[in-house]
């Protein structure tokens, strides 16, 4: 009785013994695998625990995004492969911005942004819109208003 | 360093990247970065503990997570930049100086533009360093290392523009998309290499070669291995042509590993985008070549010209080819105070993808009356010439001279932003500069 005991816990030692060797070599296949994926220090990422979370005038100090709702999913979302600068230097309405989602859901890796997308292009749309005509930032207004007709001969 | 779980993933043989339980991933090594770690956090995440991601409490949350702003916001010490450029973008790496800095007739690399669409490669080894040349419309694929190409062509050595295709984009009304550059994504500076066109002899190219575009060694975005960062292209006629170079060398030295170290495409008057960095392959395509930002809306305009605002449709876009005749005032810096009666000695340079510069006026009249500068040849094709002038002004007060260039067919510049196209391109609005006569 005892010995079969014994039998099974050789065989249960065994067993979790090959399983540890089997995860200790996956470890170093792993990370040879992973190294092979190369950038310089100056485009990497910096660990969470560095993440300020510090808003001052309005801005989040860290990323220079504005405050305001959607703020953290925009930061998570968009800030995991491009900076915040991407952003923050243009302007579009809502459609401008999904237009650019999309643009980067089809071609660049954006993965499906879910249920949070609204949140996000309401945030984008609010705090990130073209500046009104006229405020000095074209240097002539685009025409308006045009009226299309037909020359006659 | 991998951890136990990555176990099961090896088991399951589902593409690495989508791990669903990478969040626990060490991101300390910064080579296992992986942005979709965070698109598996954030699924997993209510909205409501979302809101503390960028509070200490997401420190036990997610225990080795990470945010990837840059570690470094400075390219003075991190690519030996002037520490007057203005930063666009820090992931990618968009760069440029303000106009003043680009004084000098070769322009030096710590004064250069910096347009990054991937991440700069680590890990170069210039000894195993790679080209190939493959594609359709070759016979048999070919390799050189760099030794091969510095030694069995004749090097060349051009003064040659590479200016962005959305310099000045920051212009257009509406606002596009992308970096809004305003005026210094532009150089030129002095590239040694080989000739395209020998290289292509040496392999031999069928008849049917109708493009010829590059893969390099950067990394896209996303990390994902197998997504080229930007694989661009330019038309056969212009991989011909005698100042399209593989090129090796930057002002007599190594390329700058920011500008594509140890080898790049230079297909001057195109958008600069063509000239690929990090090169180490070139397809020879019997086809307009498809590879990364070749596609529409990237690096392309309506075909036809549209109103500002406009929807333009994927098959109505053109690919940008040639860059449209552009100069720049280089000197004195925008806002110089002078004395009544003072002369104003300016200079700059002018440029085109077309052909060449014959003729720089300025004004200090809004474009009423237009007086001409001094134009320099430029050392060859595609170099920028050199223009200046000697002004003065009637009485005190405001006033902004502007320039404009012409070239050999008439063709000149808008004092106003130019067509209004859903990238914001081709931006080739005269520059001016504000001067006060005191």
């Amino acid at each position: 009785m005892r010995e079969r005991l014994n039998t099974r816990y050789y065989t249960i030692i065994l067993g979790l013994g090959i399983l540890i060797l089997v995860l200790v070599g996956y470890f170093f296949y792993d990370t040879a695998v992973q190294e092979q994926v190369d950038f310089i220090a100056a485009d990497a990422p910096i660990p969470l625990e560095d993440i300020e979370n510090r808003i001052e005038n309005g801005v989040h100090v860290q990323t220079g995004l504005l405050d305001g709702e959607g703020l953290n999913l925009v930061i998570a979302h968009c800030t995991a492969c491009h900076s915040a600068q991407l952003v923050t230097q243009n302007r579009a309405d809502r459609d401008g911005w999904k237009k650019m989602i999309v643009w980067m859901q089809e071609t660049q890796n954006l993965w499906d942004l879910g249920t949070q997308e609204e949140t996000i292009l309401d945030y984008l749309a609010k705090n990130y819109a073209p500046e009104e005509v006229g405020s000095g930032n074209f240097r002539r207004a685009p025409l308006k208003d045009i009226e299309w007709y037909e020359l006659e001969k | 360093m991998a951890n136990p779980w990555c176990f099961f993933w090896f088991v399951s043989k589902k593409p690495i990247i989508w791990q669903p339980w990478n969040t626990q991933i060490d991101f300390q090594n910064m080579n296992t970065f992986d942005p979709s770690d965070r698109r598996n956090f954030i699924k997993k995440a209510s909205l409501g503990s979302f809101a503390a991601l960028l509070g200490t409490d997401i420190v036990f949350a997610l225990p080795k997570g990470y945010l990837p702003v840059a570690l470094e916001n400075d390219p003075q010490k991190l690519f030996g930049k002037h520490k007057d450029l203005i930063v666009r973008n820090n992931l990618p790496w968009n760069v440029e100086p303000p106009a003043h800095l680009l004084d000098d007739k070769i322009t030096p690399a710590d004064k250069m533009f910096i347009r990054n669409n991937g991440l700069v490669p680590e890990n170069i080894d210039v000894a195993k360093w790679i080209l190939t040349i493959k594609g359709e419309a070759i016979d048999q694929e070919k390799t050189y290392t760099l030794e091969e190409l510095k030694t069995k062509f004749p090097r060349h050595t051009y003064h040659l523009v590479l200016e962005c295709g959305g310099n000045g984009r920051s212009e257009f009304y509406p606002p596009t998309e992308g970096n809004q550059w305003e005026l210094g994504a532009v150089s030129c500076a002095e590239w040694t290499g080989v000739r395209l066109k020998d290289i292509l002899a040496d392999v031999g190219i069928k008849s049917n070669a109708v493009y010829v575009g590059f893969h390099a060694a950067d990394l896209h975005l996303s990390r994902d291995a197998n997504k080229e960062a930007i694989s661009r292209g330019i038309p056969i006629d212009k991989a011909r042509e005698d100042e399209t170079l593989v090129a090796f060398q930057m002002n007599g030295k190594d390329i700058p590993l920011v500008h594509g170290h140890p080898l790049r495409l230079i297909a001057s008057g195109f958008p600069a985008s063509v000239s690929g960095k990090w090169l180490t392959a070139l397809s020879v395509r019997d086809r307009v070549h498809d590879g990364e930002k070749m596609a529409p809306p990237s690096y392309s305009i309506p075909c036809d010209p549209v109103e500002a605002g406009a929807e333009v449709a994927n098959e109505n876009m053109c690919i940008i080819e040639k860059m449209p005749v552009k100069s720049l005032i280089t000197y004195p810096k925008s806002g110089a105070m002078i004395k009544e009666n003072a002369t104003l000695g300016i200079r700059g340079h002018a440029w085109t993808g077309e052909s060449r510069i014959t003729k720089t006026e300025y004004s200090i009249d809004f474009g009423a009356t237009w007086k001409p500068c001094q134009l320099e040849r430029g050392k060859n094709k595609y170099a920028w010439q050199g223009f200046e002038a000697k002004v003065d002004f009637p009485k005190k007060g405001y006033y902004e001279v502007w320039v404009k260039a012409t070239d050999d067919s008439g063709m000149s510049q808008p004092m106003l932003t130019p067509g209004w196209n859903p990238k914001g391109y081709l931006n080739n609005a005269c520059h001016r500069i504000a001067i006060k006569v005191t």
